[in-house]
């Protein structure tokens, strides 16, 4: 299993790091034996249901539950005077920040209904039946008010106000009348009119992405059990089992220690998972009823009433000198947040220029409530947006200069001490190797047909560290239980596997790892940010580092030796020297036989905030092929290059490479929130919110770059993130490539592929377009 | 209204079950024999994740009704591995590290069953057009695929 094994750092010799080992958890999800959020069911156990709001925007006059309360088999009925107020207060939640004045709203409607789907009241019942009927006998009164749905319309001043204590943060003066506009940011480096002088080639456009779903397939499920004194047990498909127990927490008045979250295992995430929808819901009606309560949502539930990302409007204008060095860089991010405030724009301003190293850049965004639902994270939230538009400004300037736009980025790139606008100067990072690496594919030489294009386009993405716990436990028997606190969404358990046995010098069978409810480890931050390999490895590390140690000095008493007279290598504590000759090692087995008598239980406990994480840059390169009968676009052809800095298993790193290739092909060819006039959203399914599917899309060809991160001990990089981050410009350059049209709106769906090119033969589009080659 | 009294085979055994109009197959399999290996993810026929083999055929069991299934042969995810054995589709998206998040596995395993029991030897097109009706947000298709080629070859080395 573990050929072309690579050694870890630490003298061992497993070898499993960087090998493609099969996945501890494996056997359990290809079964059917996994239990993910909605498999979960306890005796006595309620049915409870959302009643949501059929409105995009409405006062909440009166609630009337009388009736529903009094229908047999009802056992609670809870609404907005459940919750208590919170304050306003901004907290770090995953990568975007939260307020839980908002959340409570969000949770359950107070003063009004801010979107179509969302919730004003919950019920438990005997049945599903009896709670669906109890819903349709509870009695809303609303005053339905005025509506705004886009984020250009819902800046006007005279725009319909969804929250009238919002005032602008960030501008001077402070402004005096309320707005949807929640905040004003902006980052400067240089000085863009001196960079914009020194340009012989400008280009400056608008562009416009709709709002999209993370599209995870498993719906958000919850099974809460609040005992009479308050002890809550909770099983939930989260991201972050942590986080969930620090919100219930809070909204509910309850003390962190009486909170008990496992995490089920999760049926995909993407960020969605990062934020609480039902958990609050279902304890607050378990209190109610004294009994477990379960809640499923409905697909429809998922897209109405969980955060899409947000649907923007950004404006770029980029210069250049002629020989392609790129001089000034401006960009104005206009974000939906839905809702509530906190929509991805601080991340996605930071990350608009990110990837090159250029002296002059300045960029603004807003982040904007309008009655959507409120967005969560999604796949490197933001930078998607703003990386698109500016990746496509790139194309359209190396086409002005008839450059290559691979050396064009080659020139421009960020490299190892470039200072980045949002204000760091990079470690190394590998943008150069992943441009190098697609130049040198097949791919890139292969010659096109007429409609065909070919698109590249880089990107690039932070990750995070954070606080982390990991236990290594040696068993009786020599076999080791790990345990950490961030659910596996994607392989976690096998990379985090291979690190532990390489570690401790035993075989991968041996380790059995398992995801820890929030009872048994420290605060652990969420599986997001690409930090659950990353900072998780590192927890790791430190727990076998302690064993090892405590090994040695156990060592040391049994034979009667000095410190340096022992070593741990190869899975043993080893004699030196003199020593050597007389002793024999000691596995790890052989202490775990006698650990009782040489001081007890052996383990090692990793609590660390990890830090040093190091960003992780690629480069994407599609073929497609359009139908200028029907509009259609075939992908035909895709590569990606990215930076793991170490791959712990490379198979589990190309998946992620290969799935957020294809979500970014949704986004841009498909994938959008869909609107009426009434403010309601028309396409709350699978089968009208058109996700990418076997047939839409070709293999993705993966290349796992490495440039190791210096502040990890294997190397390691997030890698979950930036791969969804290059797709959508180098579609849309791929556009311009087979039709000469710069498509400046998301999704490029057919209806509007196809209106471009009727309007091209009209005459149309002036100087955006050119004929097909 | 009173409960219909159904009889049926899953995975071979025989069962009877009570269910309401209404519930559908997957429901009856997930709430009443407690068989969660079939997943809902849309509950409208679009995701896939509920395939089940109904006499054979390939059936999302979201949009088939608990009482339909009288006297039928129902066979589930549970029932793929035989005793200690995997089936070839199980075993190769384990080596070919074809899931991630895992929750569409049970609905592509099951489909892919169906599709190499018609076509024991698919092309690549065969294969992303059979399972276009299964949905995966996390792996982009490409290892399922691989997997599903892999599982062919080793069945029909037998």
């Amino acid at each position: 299993m573990a050929e072309n094994g690579t050694n870890g750092p630490s003298g061992t010799n497993g070898g499993y790091v960087g090998t493609r080992t099969i996945r501890p958890d494996g056997l359990d999800k290809v079964t059917g034996r996994a239990r993910f959020g909605a498999d979960y069911n306890l005796p006595g156990q309620l049915i409870g249901r959302v009643l949501r709001s059929p409105h995009p925007h409405a006062r909440i006059v009166r609630i009337d539950t009388s009736k529903a309360e009094a229908l047999p088999g009802v056992k609670a009925v809870i609404t907005r005077d459940d919750f208590a107020d919170q304050s306003s207060e901004f907290i770090p939640a995953g990568e975007m920040l939260m307020n839980y004045k908002d959340v409570v709203r969000n949770v359950m409607a107070r003063e009004k209904a801010l979107y179509e789907g969302h919730a004003v009241a919950a019920v438990a019942a005997t049945s599903a039946a009896i709670a669906r009927r109890a819903l349709k006998l509870i009695d809303v009164t609303y005053e339905v008010l005025p509506h705004v749905i886009d984020v250009v319309e819902a800046m006007r001043p005279d725009a319909p106000l969804l929250h009238d204590d919002l005032f602008t943060a960030g501008v001077e003066p402070k402004p005096e009348k309320p707005s949807n506009i929640a905040k004003r940011i902006e980052i400067v480096l240089g000085d863009i009119e001196a960079g914009f002088k020194k340009a012989d080639v400008i280009v400056e456009r608008e562009f416009k992405t709709a709002a999209v779903h993370q599209g995870y397939i498993e719906p958000h499920a919850a099974l809460a059990s609040v005992s009479e004194d308050g002890s809550t047990e909770l099983w939930c498909c989260t991201q972050g089992h942590f986080i969930v127990r620090a919100h219930c927490a809070r909204l509910l008045g309850l003390d962190i220690a009486k909170i008990r979250v496992t995490a089920s295992e999760i049926g995909g995430g993407f960020g969605g998972k990062t934020v609480v929808y039902l958990e609050p819901l279902a304890i607050a009606l378990s209190r109610k009823a004294k009994r477990p309560v379960k809640m499923v949502m409905s697909r429809e539930e998922v897209f109405k009433s969980s955060g899409p990302t947000s649907g923007a409007t950004v404006k770029v204008k980029m210069g250049a000198t002629k020989d392609g060095k790129f001089v000034a860089g401006f960009a104005e991010l206009k974000y939906q947040a839905g809702a509530f405030q906190g929509s991805p724009v601080q991340p996605g301003v930071m990350c608009a220029y990110a990837p090159y190293d250029m002296e002059n850049v300045k960029v603004i965004g807003y982040d904007v409530v309008s009655n959507r639902p409120k967005v969560a994270a999604y796949r490197a939230p933001g930078a998607p947006i703003s990386e698109y538009a500016v990746e496509s400004v790139v194309d359209e300037i190396a086409k002005k200069l008839g450059l290559d736009p691979i050396e064009l980025r080659m020139m421009n790139a960020a490299r190892e001490g470039t200072k980045a606008a949002y204000g760091p100067k990079f470690g190394p990072i590998g943008l150069e190797e992943t441009l190098n690496s697609i130049k040198k594919t097949e791919h890139w030489n292969t010659p096109l047909r007429k409609w065909q294009g070919r698109g590249v386009a880089s990107g690039f993405w932070f990750n995070i560290g954070g606080e982390t716990c990991a236990s290594l436990t040696i068993n009786e028997d020599g076999t080791v239980s790990l345990m950490v606190g961030t659910p596996d969404i994607g392989g976690l358990r096998a990379a985090l596997t291979n690190i532990a046995a390489d570690e401790l010098g035993i075989p991968y069978e041996k380790v059995r790892p398992i995801i820890g409810d929030t009872g048994s480890l420290g605060f652990t931050f969420l599986t997001g940010g690409s930090r659950s390999a990353f900072s998780g490895s590192m927890a790791i590390v430190e727990a076998a580092k302690q064993i090892k140690a405590e090994l040695c000095a156990r060592a040391c008493k049994l034979w009667e030796a000095k410190p340096d007279q022992v070593e741990f290598s190869n899975g043993a504590v080893r004699p030196l020297g003199e020593l050597a000759e007389k002793i024999k090692p000691m596995t790890i087995a052989d202490f775990a036989k006698v650990a009782g008598k040489t001081g007890g239980p052996i383990g090692g406990y990793g609590r660390i905030n990890a830090q040093g994480a190091g960003p992780s840059l690629g480069t994407h390169l599609v073929d497609l092929e359009v139908d200028p009968e029907t509009g259609r676009v075939t992908i035909l052809r895709y590569t990606v290059a990215q930076d793991a800095g170490k791959a712990l298993h490379p198979a589990y790193v190309e998946g992620q490479f290969q799935g957020g290739a294809v979500q970014g092909i949704g986004w841009a060819l498909n994938e959008e929130y869909i609107y009426g006039a009434d403010g309601k959203l028309q396409n709350a399914g699978f089968l009208d919110y058109r996700m990418p599917v076997a047939s839409d899309v070709p293999m993705i060809d993966a290349i796992v770059v490495e440039v190791a991160n210096p502040k990890h001990p294997y190397g390691v990089r997030g890698v979950g993130e930036t791969p969804i981050v290059p797709p959508l410009g180098a579609i849309a350059n791929a556009m311009e490539a087979a039709t000469g049209i710069r498509f400046t709106e998301l999704p490029m769906s057919p209806p509007k592929v196809l209106k471009a090119l009727k309007e091209r033969s009209a005459g149309g589009m002036g100087a955006i377009s050119r004929p097909p080659l | 209204m009173a409960k219909h009294h159904i009889e049926a085979t899953v995975n071979g055994d025989d069962v009877e079950f009570l269910c309401e109009t209404e519930e559908t197959l997957l429901d009856v399999l997930r709430d009443t024999l407690h068989l969660t290996g079939s997943k809902e993810g849309c509950a409208s026929g679009d995701c896939g994740a509920c395939s089940v083999m109904l006499d054979g055929r390939l059936v999302c069991s979201c949009l088939v009704l608990g009482c339909e299934v009288s006297g039928r042969r129902v066979e589930t995810i549970e029932g793929m591995a035989k005793g200690e054995s995997l089936h070839p589709l199980q075993q190769q998206f384990l080596e070919h590290a074809a899931l991630q998040c895992g929750i569409c596995t049970p609905g592509f395993i099951v489909a892919g069953k169906a599709l190499l029991e018609r076509n024991p030897n698919p092309t690549e097109t065969e294969i992303r057009y059979w399972l276009a009706g299964n949905l995966c947000r996390c792996t982009g298709y490409d290892k399922i695929v691989s997997a599903v080629k892999d599982a062919a070859v080793a069945m029909r080395k037998g």
